[in-house]
């Protein structure tokens, strides 16, 4: 197989409300990524635009963009895996370049949620799972995490305050990330106190402090060949594994759930091919979209043992100087989860981690990151493995 | 002079909102209406499958049969809602839940009349068909007798 590197990477501000159209939004990203990469339009040989569809008035914005951002005449596509859209496009243009189809892809990421209300959203976020089966009943994506939570809970002794501090950690972090939505310190104090609004039940046994917020933004990852990477001044991050899995819709159709097996399928393929194990990883970005689903990504990525996922939050060795910093930029709970985005704002973090210049946040040397991104309630879920 | 062909949509009866009308199980609804809940088999395989379906994705396209769930089944995992999507605030609070049968497993809602407090993970629990205030229907799980 071909090697393929990313050689340029952007974000826009993930925001409450974006001042501006989609187009605009994604603009902010994808100059960024080409500034970063030192490359012009003319240098992408193919787009792919990766969001949720139903947020978008816009059908079909992939055309859309092409134009704005001077990617016209090259062509471009859209791709859709919920939450995990970005990182599935990132696969895909993997595959784009190590076929030798195209030498450069640019990976977009967007979503605007603002357009519509947060009852909308959750309506909207709730048909993510089964429309004819689950959604009559009243779902919507906090409750279903909810039911891994209390299954999480019942098996291994997790607790409340355990998720409390994985929401304390990604306030410290987020804190610190310019770009996230949420900048503000968490506390412990604040989910004991039961008059505090992070202390309050949206769906038991999660809080609104174990859940992320939505958010407007955008992001930019570009992919290319070895051979235009080589010709870039920048050195390369290169991708080294990318694993991927689908599972059932309808939770009936589940057997776990104290963990994903979507996570821990992809985890399995994304090893494999980059001829690593766990104990490999320097830095790591998970997809905390829910306080639990960061603990369960520790147990299906294989950072802890099953159940073992609460000893490495209350030993601190997710934080930037533990054995293992997961989401020290904050994390979907801090930055926000601008559906679309998040993918390649996660791949954007670990790819300056790897090169040094991640800043305050900055973990020591790392050589080998890793990034887990899920869609719907481990609907999808993708693990990109990236090295220097 | 052609009169308007009758359109089969008995799925939109199926809970507090439904997003599906038309659909090959259909024949769901009138089983709830006589106060079941029931899957689907593979008449090919034997597999069992709730929600029913139309199809064996292994055997392909074979006919299907109808079971009824009925018995115990144990609770996999729950979480009650105070907050609701929208159309279903009115029911709030109220918890989802999914409960094993051993062939297959049901999603769907706890009986109101059951506090949180009295829920337990692996509880014996029973599914039972349910009118809900806007005339629409669903099914519930409640405590087993045994």
């Amino acid at each position: 197989m071909p090697k393929v590197a990313i050689v340029g990477v952007g974000q826009s501000a993930f925001v409450r409300s974006y001042p501006g159209s989609i187009r605009e939004m994604v603009f902010d990203g994808f100059q960024e990524a080409l500034t970063d990469a030192g490359m012009s339009a003319a240098d992408i040989g193919a787009s792919v635009v990766c969001s949720a569809p139903e947020y978008d008035k816009q059908r079909s914005p992939s055309g859309v963009f092409a134009e704005y951002l001077g990617l016209n005449p090259q062509p471009t596509v859209y791709v859709e895996t919920l939450c995990s859209s970005g990182s599935t496009g990132v696969r895909l243009a993997y595959s784009l370049v190590a076929s030798g189809l195209h030498d450069a892809v640019a990976v977009l990421g967007f979503q605007k949620m603002s357009e519509i209300s947060s009852a909308e959203t959750q309506e909207r976020m709730g048909r993510g799972g089964d429309i004819q089966w689950e959604s009559p009943f009243g779902t919507m994506m906090p409750a279903y995490y909810a039911m891994f939570a209390r299954a999480h809970m019942d098996a291994f002794g997790t607790t409340p305050e355990d998720l409390a501090e994985i929401r304390v950690k990604a306030s410290t972090y987020g804190q610190l990330n310019e770009k996230a939505v949420y900048r503000k310190a968490v506390t412990a104090d604040m989910f004991a106190d039961p008059e505090h609004r992070m202390a309050g039940t949206v769906a038991s046994p999660l809080r609104v402090g174990d859940c992320c917020a939505n958010a407007d933004g955008s992001s930019c990852i570009i992919v290319a060949s070895e051979e235009k990477a080589d010709a870039l001044a920048r050195k390369p991050i290169w991708i080294l594994g990318t694993g991927a899995a689908s599972a059932s819709v309808n939770l009936a159709g589940r057997d776990l759930f104290s963990g994903l097996s979507v996570a821990r399928e992809a985890a399995r393929q994304a090893y494999q091919m980059a001829g690593i194990g766990p104990d490999d990883v320097d830095v790591a970005e998970v997809h905390d979209c829910f306080t639990i689903a960061e603990m369960m990504a520790y147990e299906d990525l294989g950072f802890a043992e099953p159940g073992s996922g609460k000893d490495l939050i209350r030993g601190k060795e997710t934080y930037k100087e533990g054995r293992i910093p997961v989401n020290v930029d904050g994390g979907l709970l801090s930055k926000g989860h601008p559906i679309g985005a998040t993918g390649g704002s996660q791949i954007r973090t670990i790819v300056m981690q790897l090169r040094g210049e991640a800043g305050e946040i900055q973990v020591q040397h790392p050589s080998i990151g890793l990034v887990h991104n899920i869609g719907g309630v481990g609907l999808y879920g993708n693990v990109t493995i990236l090295g220097r | 002079m052609a009169t308007k062909k009758d359109v089969d949509d008995r799925f939109k009866k199926f809970g507090t909102v439904s997003f599906t009308a038309i659909s090959k199980t259909n024949d769901f609804i009138d089983y709830l209406e006589q106060g079941k809940v029931m899957g689907t088999r593979c008449g090919a395989c034997g597999k069992s499958f709730f929600p029913p379906r139309s199809n064996c994705y292994r055997c392909l396209d074979n006919p299907m049969e109808w079971f009824e769930v009925s018995g115990n089944g144990t609770l996999v995992t729950y979480s009650r809602l105070q907050f609701a999507p929208i159309g279903f605030e009115a029911d709030l609070p109220y918890a989802i839940a999914l409960l094993d049968y051993g062939d297959y497993k049901v999603f769907g809602r706890i009986s109101s009349e059951i506090p949180e407090e009295e829920l337990s993970i692996g509880m014996p629990m029973r599914t039972r068909v349910n009118e809900l205030p806007n005339g629409q229907l669903n099914y519930v799980f409640e405590k087993s007798d045994s």
